[in-house]
Order: C-alpha cells, then sequence, then structure tokens
C-alpha cells in the first residue's frame, strides 16, 4: 500500500493534463467523468490506504514512499516523496472525500457554463496540488503544493474573467497571499540554513535539540511560519481576500476557500508543532490571533447581506477557532475542527449555491424568502449545515469539535480564560449569524419564485455531507457523554497530546457552550422571525448605521490597507517610472528613431546625391590605398 | 613633337571645362565634339594612330550624332537655355569642385611619386592591335559585340514604347 | 615621346572634369555628356599606359570602352526621352520617388 500513495496526488494531476490538453474537444459528459473518477480514485486510494494504515500502523507510525530526487546541489537532495502518517491520512481523506463531492455537484451546477472543460481542469490541478501538499515528506513539496493551490485559486476565483471585478478579487487573492507566502519562503530558508534539511520528519527529530525554547532564530522561523499561515487562511491581518473571493463559483468557493486551501495554513502550523513548541511567543501569537480574528470575523458576518459573504466571513471565524486550538497545544482539536469544518461548510456553500442557482443568481439575503417549501433538501441541509456550525449539542458533528476546543482553552494556562471567553462569545455570534441567514432565506414571504433543479448530482452530495455533519463528530466523544477518544487517540501518533479535563469540569463547560448556541439560535428567531421590528429600529439610531457600515466592511481593513499600503506603491511606481535606470533602455529606442531619421533623410531618391555618394567614397577609399 | 601633345592637351582641357558650364545643351555638344578631337590628335602622338581613328570616326561621329539627333528631337528652346542659367549657380560647384579636387590631389600625388618614363617611339600599328583583338582577347571582342546587341535591342524598346506612350 | 606621368595626369584631370559635370549639373543631357567625358579620359588613360609598354592592350581596352559607351548612350537617350514624355522636363532631381 505504500507503493500507492503517489497515485493520491498524481490521479487529479493526470485528470488535470487530459483535461488541460484536449479537454476543449470533449463533450461536456466526458469532461465530468473524468475529472469525477480522477478525484473518486484518488479518494478511493486515500480511504484504502487509511484503512490499512489504520488496521495495521507500520513502525513509526508513518509510511514513506520517496519517488523520485528532484535535484542534488551542494549537498542539499531534496526528493518528490509522500509521507502518510495520521495528521496527513485524515487531512488528506477529507479533502478527497469533500472534493469529490463538490466536484459531482459542481458537474452539475456548472452545467451551463463556457469553460467546462477549463474550469475542471483548474480544479483537478488543485487537487492534485492540495494533496500535494498534504503528503509531502519536505518543505520544499510542500511549498511547491502551497504555491499551486495559490495559483488555481487565483484561476478560479477570476474564472468568469470577462468581468473586470473577477479578475480584480483573484488579484486581491493572489498578492495578499502571496505576502504569506514570502514569509514562508524566508521560513523555509531559515530552516534550511539552520538544520541543514527540509525533511519534516527530520526537522521535528533536529528542532529541539538545535534550540533551546525561546531562542531567536527558532522564535523568528515560527513567526515567519505563522506568517505564511496567516496569508493562506485568511487570518487577521491578512484576512482582506477572501471575502472578494466569493466572485467565483460557488463550488469554487466551496472547495478552496471553506474545506481545503485556507486550511492549509492550520495544517502548516499542526506539521510544524515541534517549532512552534520552541517558541512561546509565536504561541502565544497564534491564539491570540486566532481570537481576534474570530471576533471581528464573527461581527462581520453578521452584518452582511451577500449569502456567500456570511458564509466567507464564517470560514474566517471557525479558521481562527482552529488557530486558537493551534495555539494552546490543542493540536488534535484543531485538526478535528478542522474535518468537521469542512463537512458543515462545503454543506453550507453548496446549499447556498442551490438557493442562488434557484433564485437566478441572486445573492442577496434579504430579496430571498420562504424557500422552505420550495426547496426542502437545500432548506434541511442548511439547517443541518448551520446548526453543525453553531454547535448544537451532541446532534451534529461541530459541538464536539467546538467544544473540545473550549475546553483545551479553558485548561490552558496563560490567560486561557480569556481566550475560552473569546471562543464563548464567538459561538454566541456563529450561531446568530448563521441562523439569521436561515430565517431570512428560508422562512417569511416568498420574494421571487425559485427554479427547482431535481437533478441527482445536486441532491446526493448535498445529503452526504449532511449526514457527515451529523455523524463526523463522533469519532471524538467527550467523558460526559460515553468516553470514545478515537480521534485523539489516532493522531497523537503524529501530533502531541493535548490536556484533559476533568469530567465535572468539562460538563460545565459544555452547558455554557450549549447555551450560547442555543441562545445564539433563539436571538435570531425573536430578532428576524418573531419581532423583526426591533432590527429595524436599532438601524435608525446614527451611531448604529455607521457602525454597522463599519463592521460590514470587515472593520475597514480595506480601506486602510488601501491607504497605508496600496495608494502609496501607487504612486511610487508612476513616480519610479522615467527612472534613471530606465534611460539606457529608452535611449536605445531614442537614438535607433534618431538614426533612421537621419539615415532616411539621405535617401532622398536623386540621382546626382547619390552619385555624390560615389565619387566620395572612392575620394575616401582611394586615399586608404594611398596613405594607409 | 611633344609640343603637339601639350597643345592638344591644352586645347581638351579648355573645352571640356567649356563643355561643362555652358547653359546651351548643343553649345556643349559642339565643345565636346572639340575635345574628343584633340584627344584624337593625342592619341595619334602617343603612337595609337588606330584608336586616333576610331575615336573620330565612332565617338565624335556616330555617338555624339546620336546625342545631336536626341537634342533635336527634344526641340528645347530658348526656355530651356533660361532653366540652365537659374540652375547654373556658382553655390551648385562648390561641393562637386571640392570633391573632385580632392580625387584631382590624390591622382596628382600618385603620378608624383612615380618614376619618369616616356612612351615608347615606335607606333603600335592597326595589325598589331587586330592580331591581339582577335586572338588573346577574342572573348571580349563577342561580349562587346553581345553588348551593342543588347544595348541596340534595349534602346528599340524603350524608344518604341516611349512613342506609343505605355509603360 | 611623350612624358607618361602627364599624359596621366591629363586623363585624371578630365576625368575630374567629368565628374564635377555629373555632379553639378541638372539637366540628364549634361549629366550624359559628363559621364562620356569620364570614359573618354579613362580610355586615355589607357591607350597612354599602352603605348609606354609598346603593348596593343591599351588600345583593344580602349575598343572596349568605345563599344559600352556605344551601347550606353543609345540606351541611355532612349531613357532621356522616356524621361522627358513622362515628367515634361530634363530635371533629374524630379524622378524621385525612391526615397527612404
Amino acid at each position: 500500500m505504500r507503493d500507492w500513495l503517489w497515485l493520491i496526488p498524481a490521479l487529479p494531476f493526470a485528470g488535470f493534463l487530459v483535461l488541460a490538453l484536449a479537454g476543449f474537444r470533449m463533450p461536456r459528459r466526458a469532461i465530468a467523468t473524468v475529472a469525477v473518477a480522477a478525484v473518486a480514485l484518488a479518494a478511493i486510494v486515500a480511504i484504502v490506504a487509511a484503512a490499512w494504515f489504520i488496521a495495521a500502523p507500520p513502525t513509526g507510525h508513518a509510511w514513506t514512499q520517496t519517488v523520485w530526487q528532484w535535484f542534488a546541489v551542494a549537498g542539499f537532495a531534496p526528493t518528490i516523496g509522500f509521507r502518510f502518517d495520521a495528521l496527513a491520512l485524515v487531512m488528506a481523506v477529507v479533502v478527497a472525500v469533500v472534493a469529490l463531492l463538490i466536484h459531482v455537484y459542481a458537474s452539475a451546477s456548472m452545467d451551463k457554463e463556457e469553460g467546462y472543460a477549463r474550469f475542471f481542469a483548474y480544479m483537478n490541478l488543485f487537487v492534485a496540488s492540495m494533496l500535494t501538499l498534504l503528503l509531502a515528506d519536505n518543505l520544499l513539496l510542500l511549498y511547491l503544493g502551497w504555491e499551486g493551490v495559490g495559483l488555481c485559486s487565483y484561476l478560479l476565483i477570476g474564472f468568469w474573467y470577462e468581468d473586470e471585478a473577477n479578475g480584480r478579487a483573484a488579484q486581491k487573492a493572489f498578492i495578499v497571499t502571496r505576502i504569506g507566502d514570502v514569509a514562508l519562503a524566508v521560513a523555509i530558508f531559515l530552516l534550511f540554513t539552520r538544520l541543514g534539511t527540509l525533511d519534516l520528519a527530520q526537522i521535528g527529530v533536529l528542532a529541539p535539540q538545535t534550540w533551546t525554547r525561546g531562542d531567536g532564530a527558532v522564535v523568528a522561523a515560527a513567526f515567519l511560519l505563522l506568517g505564511g499561515a496567516v496569508g493562506k487562511s485568511a487570518q487577521l491581518p491578512l484576512q482582506t481576500w477572501l471575502p472578494d473571493a466569493m466572485a467565483g463559483p460557488t463550488p469554487v468557493s466551496a472547495l478552496i476557500h471553506a474545506a481545503t486551501m485556507v486550511t492549509a495554513g492550520v495544517y502548516l502550523i499542526a506539521r510544524m508543532h515541534a517549532i512552534f513548541e520552541l517558541a512561546p511567543a509565536a504561541e502565544l501569537a497564534v491564539a491570540a490571533i486566532g481570537a481576534a480574528t474570530l471576533l471581528l470575523a464573527g461581527v462581520s458576518a453578521l452584518y452582511q447581506r451577500d449569502i456567500k459573504r456570511v458564509l466567507a466571513y464564517s470560514t474566517i471565524s471557525q479558521i481562527g477557532y482552529m488557530f486558537l486550538a493551534l495555539g494552546v497545544g490543542a493540536w488534535s482539536a484543531a485538526i478535528l475542527h478542522f474535518m468537521t469544518h469542512a463537512f458543515f461548510k462545503s454543506l453550507l456553500f453548496l446549499a447556498a449555491g442551490v438557493v442562488i442557482d434557484a433564485l437566478g443568481h441572486e445573492h442577496d439575503i434579504y430579496r430571498m424568502g420562504g424557500l422552505r417549501r420550495a426547496l426542502p433538501t437545500a432548506f434541511w441541509t442548511f439547517l443541518i449545515g448551520g446548526a453543525s456550525l453553531a454547535g448544537v449539542p451532541i446532534v451534529t458533528a461541530g459541538f464536539y469539535s467546538k467544544d473540545w476546543i473550549l475546553s483545551e482553552e479553558w485548561t490552558a494556562g496563560r490567560g486561557g480564560h480569556w481566550l475560552w471567553a473569546a471562543g464563548l462569545v464567538g459561538a454566541l455570534l456563529t450561531s446568530l449569524y448563521i441562523f439569521r441567514v436561515f430565517f431570512l432565506v428560508f422562512f417569511g414571504a416568498q420574494q421571487r419564485a425559485p427554479v427547482i433543479d431535481r437533478r441527482a448530482r445536486i441532491h446526493v452530495p448535498l445529503v452526504i455531507l449532511a449526514a457527515l455533519s451529523v455523524v463526523g463528530g463522533l469519532v471524538q466523544v467527550p467523558r460526559t457523554l460515553g468516553y470514545l477518544p478515537l480521534f485523539a487517540r489516532f493522531v497523537q501518533t503524529a501530533l502531541p497530546a493535548g490536556r484533559e479535563a476533568g469530567v465535572g469540569l468539562e460538563a460545565g463547560l459544555e452547558l455554557v457552550a450549549a447555551v450560547a448556541a442555543l441562545g445564539g439560535i433563539v436571538i435570531a428567531w425573536a430578532l428576524y422571525l418573531g419581532h423583526p421590528g426591533i432590527v429595524a429600529a436599532l438601524g435608525r439610531a446614527p451611531l448604529a448605521a455607521r457602525l454597522a457600515r463599519y463592521w460590514s466592511s470587515g472593520w475597514g481593513f480595506d480601506a486602510i490597507y488601501d491607504r497605508l499600503v496600496v495608494r502609496p506603491y501607487r504612486w511610487l511606481a508612476r513616480v519610479d517610472q522615467g527612472d534613471v535606470l530606465d534611460e539606457p533602455y529608452r535611449g536605445i529606442a531614442v537614438a535607433a528613431r534618431g538614426l533612421n531619421h537621419a539615415l532616411s533623410r539621405s535617401e532622398n531618391g536623386k540621382l546626382r546625391w547619390y552619385a555624390m555618394g560615389l565619387a566620395g567614397g572612392t575620394a575616401i577609399i582611394v586615399a586608404l590605398v594611398l596613405f594607409a | 613633337m611633344t609640343s603637339v601633345f601639350y597643345v592638344a592637351g591644352a586645347v581638351a582641357l579648355a573645352s571640356t571645362l567649356l563643355v561643362i558650364t555652358r547653359a546651351s545643351a548643343v553649345h556643349a555638344l559642339l565643345y565636346l565634339i572639340v575635345s574628343l578631337l584633340s584627344i584624337a590628335i593625342i592619341f595619334y602622338q602617343v603612337g595609337a594612330p588606330f584608336v586616333a581613328a576610331l575615336e573620330v570616326i565612332i565617338y565624335a561621329g556616330a555617338i555624339m550624332v546620336i546625342f545631336v539627333f536626341v537634342l533635336m528631337m527634344l526641340n528645347l528652346g530658348p526656355r530651356a537655355v533660361a532653366q540652365e542659367h537659374a540652375w547654373l549657380r556658382p553655390r551648385m560647384w562648390i561641393g562637386p569642385g571640392a570633391l573632385a579636387a580632392i580625387l584631382a590631389a590624390e591622382v596628382i600625388y600618385t603620378l608624383a611619386t612615380t618614376e619618369r618614363a616616356d612612351t615608347a617611339a615606335a607606333l603600335v600599328a592597326p595589325k598589331q592591335v587586330g592580331q591581339s583583338l582577335f586572338g588573346a582577347y577574342f572573348i571580349g571582342a563577342e561580349l562587346a559585340s553581345l553588348l551593342l546587341l543588347a544595348g541596340l535591342v534595349g534602346a528599340l524598346h524603350l524608344a518604341r514604347a516611349a512613342e506609343k506612350g505605355e509603360a | 615621346m611623350v612624358p607618361t606621368d602627364v599624359a596621366l595626369a591629363l586623363a585624371g584631370l578630365l576625368f575630374m572634369l567629368g565628374v564635377v559635370g555629373v555632379l553639378a549639373r541638372r539637366n540628364v543631357i549634361f549629366i550624359l555628356m559628363s559621364i562620356e567625358i569620364m570614359l573618354n579620359a579613362a580610355g586615355l588613360a589607357f591607350v597612354v599606359a599602352g603605348a609606354r609598354w609598346h603593348q596593343a592592350d591599351g588600345q583593344v581596352m580602349f575598343l572596349f570602352i568605345l563599344a559600352m559607351a556605344a551601347a550606353e548612350v543609345s540606351v541611355g537617350l532612349a531613357l532621356v526621352l522616356r524621361l522627358y514624355r513622362q515628367w515634361s522636363t530634363l530635371d533629374a532631381d524630379v524622378p524621385s520617388s525612391m526615397r527612404g
């Protein structure tokens, strides 16, 4: 089985090659078949590998397969190699399965689009890059996958490139994540120069040996890695690109900007846990960023009108939870939350996609309403997804993962209580904003008649994801509900264990969290269904209106960045247009033109002029012969 | 008898100078004929009677006559003379004069630095020329005749097209 | 008996006068005449050189020059006639459309 690891990223890559080279000539069915089959086969291989791995764990709890030597320069010899351990296994299986379901959905929902082949080529390339990133055994290959997903994100956000706004959104995404990518690259350089290797396993071993806790170099490396993760995962301060990235098609948002690419940062930090454990300042920064982001994004989500933007801010907020967990050393909890989030967030996006398509590309939730009877699948799946997101107790997967994070926060030292409080407020905000959307979209009066799509390819993935959103958390049942820490035990082979709280403490924390979640639902019902006048009354106060504007624009980050960074840079570029280094190049062109002008004056078509030229030339040549 | 040579040389130079400075084309042609005749005398002095005769018969007698015919055909008249006067500004002579002076200086310099030698006393008889022409330079003679044929055909074509006014 | 260098200098001077005529005159007939002057001067140089070595080669060369001059004059004057018919002028500066 170990020898088949390379197939997991290779199969989608093969799908990409086929679609890129021959896709424009293939009929739609064939394109969809190739794309879905590539991801399906990869998913099957991943699941089989996972099953084998769980049944018969190898020594060292990891399979490694080296496919070939990438290059060898002065003792630096990275390989194309894959490492399959518990962490990679979980993430790869989740990514492959979710990607498969989204591909199936997209094969139906993107049916009417131009560029069908292009879309699926990019999607397959994305899946291949993401799996490469997850399964890479060295940082260089990981960086390759990292860049690959960034590229595909750009290509897919700007998929409808004829509209300039989409292109700008894609550019913004690419440039902002680039800042993070640079930080990651510098981190890789730093690690290589200090440790002499980029192999992930070896880094894990060498880092504690080379550095003491709090050493300057390792703290720098950790902060740089954090910078990279922050860019890709859209956390403070680089979160501005994700809401605009909703300009892409809905399956793209579901796959890339909810379930997979944005969690690459989480994976990176989890993978590099050895580095972070040696840099407490960085860990604190991770947790602080996570807490700040989840609150900031949660508040912003409350004020959005576009259904996809709500989900975008929700994603930012939930990844904030994952960062929060990583920052206090709850590595496994973060990964479990990644898994459940992948299920329910992609479900929410796909259900939102159904609603959007049914109403003819309508994104504004205030123009939707009363779709409960008309779109039953969307209604129930959105309900399940939303409940899972809010963390409704026991019956949803989100409850288990979010709760685990919160209990880890409480038991962390150094301000853990504050982090817990932030997480709790975030939970309240989460259920508030998602149920705001739920009530506004599916209840109330119908404003527009929906066009119903009955295709199985649309409904089946929704149902499967809904099922996963319910049962996905049952792999980690806490003590209060019967103890079943399957997930923790499994992932501990790759990540350090977290802390375990006592049963009583756990029960208390769970109760408080449940109250927050359910309370949010109740408040949302009250505000948006029961007594809608309250919101209107609140909105009339001038301060409230300004605050609403401020929060709905994501706390004004776009405006700040525009003033601080974009404008000065543009000014600099404009001022520097004709600088000293440009002049030689322009000078060459000017000289060429001038020479042309001068020489063409000498070609005036007059006979005597040419005769003069002959005579003059003769004089010179004779002189040369005589005197030289 | 080298004095004849010097006189003839002076006449040639003077008449050539007059050729290039006349306003009327016919006058210039006549001066050119004088120049050619003096060159023929020089040929005779140098001991080449054959080419002296040829110079008179063909060069002055045929080629210059063609010129005269064409000038008569063009029928230029006093307007053309006036135009030539307008074109013959002194300013026009500066550039060509300078260039020619440079080239002449080079030629004179070269000649001054070579050894003096006189031409042979005996002349080169026409028989000798004939033997050389149809002996060693036979192919040249044939090619010259081809050239004349080409010139004939070309002139015929161009002139006929000119008469009919086609391109 | 005739000093060769003086004769060759004479030929050179005549050639120069021809060059001046070609460059300074605008009337194409005069340009052609100046070309004839140049050809004649070259022929003079050849004949003098041949006489200096008492060989027929100089005169043979002059014969070739003569033939060439004849052909050139006939074609050249036919062209002059065409020029006159097309542009109604004998100005050499007028047909200058092949300019860069």
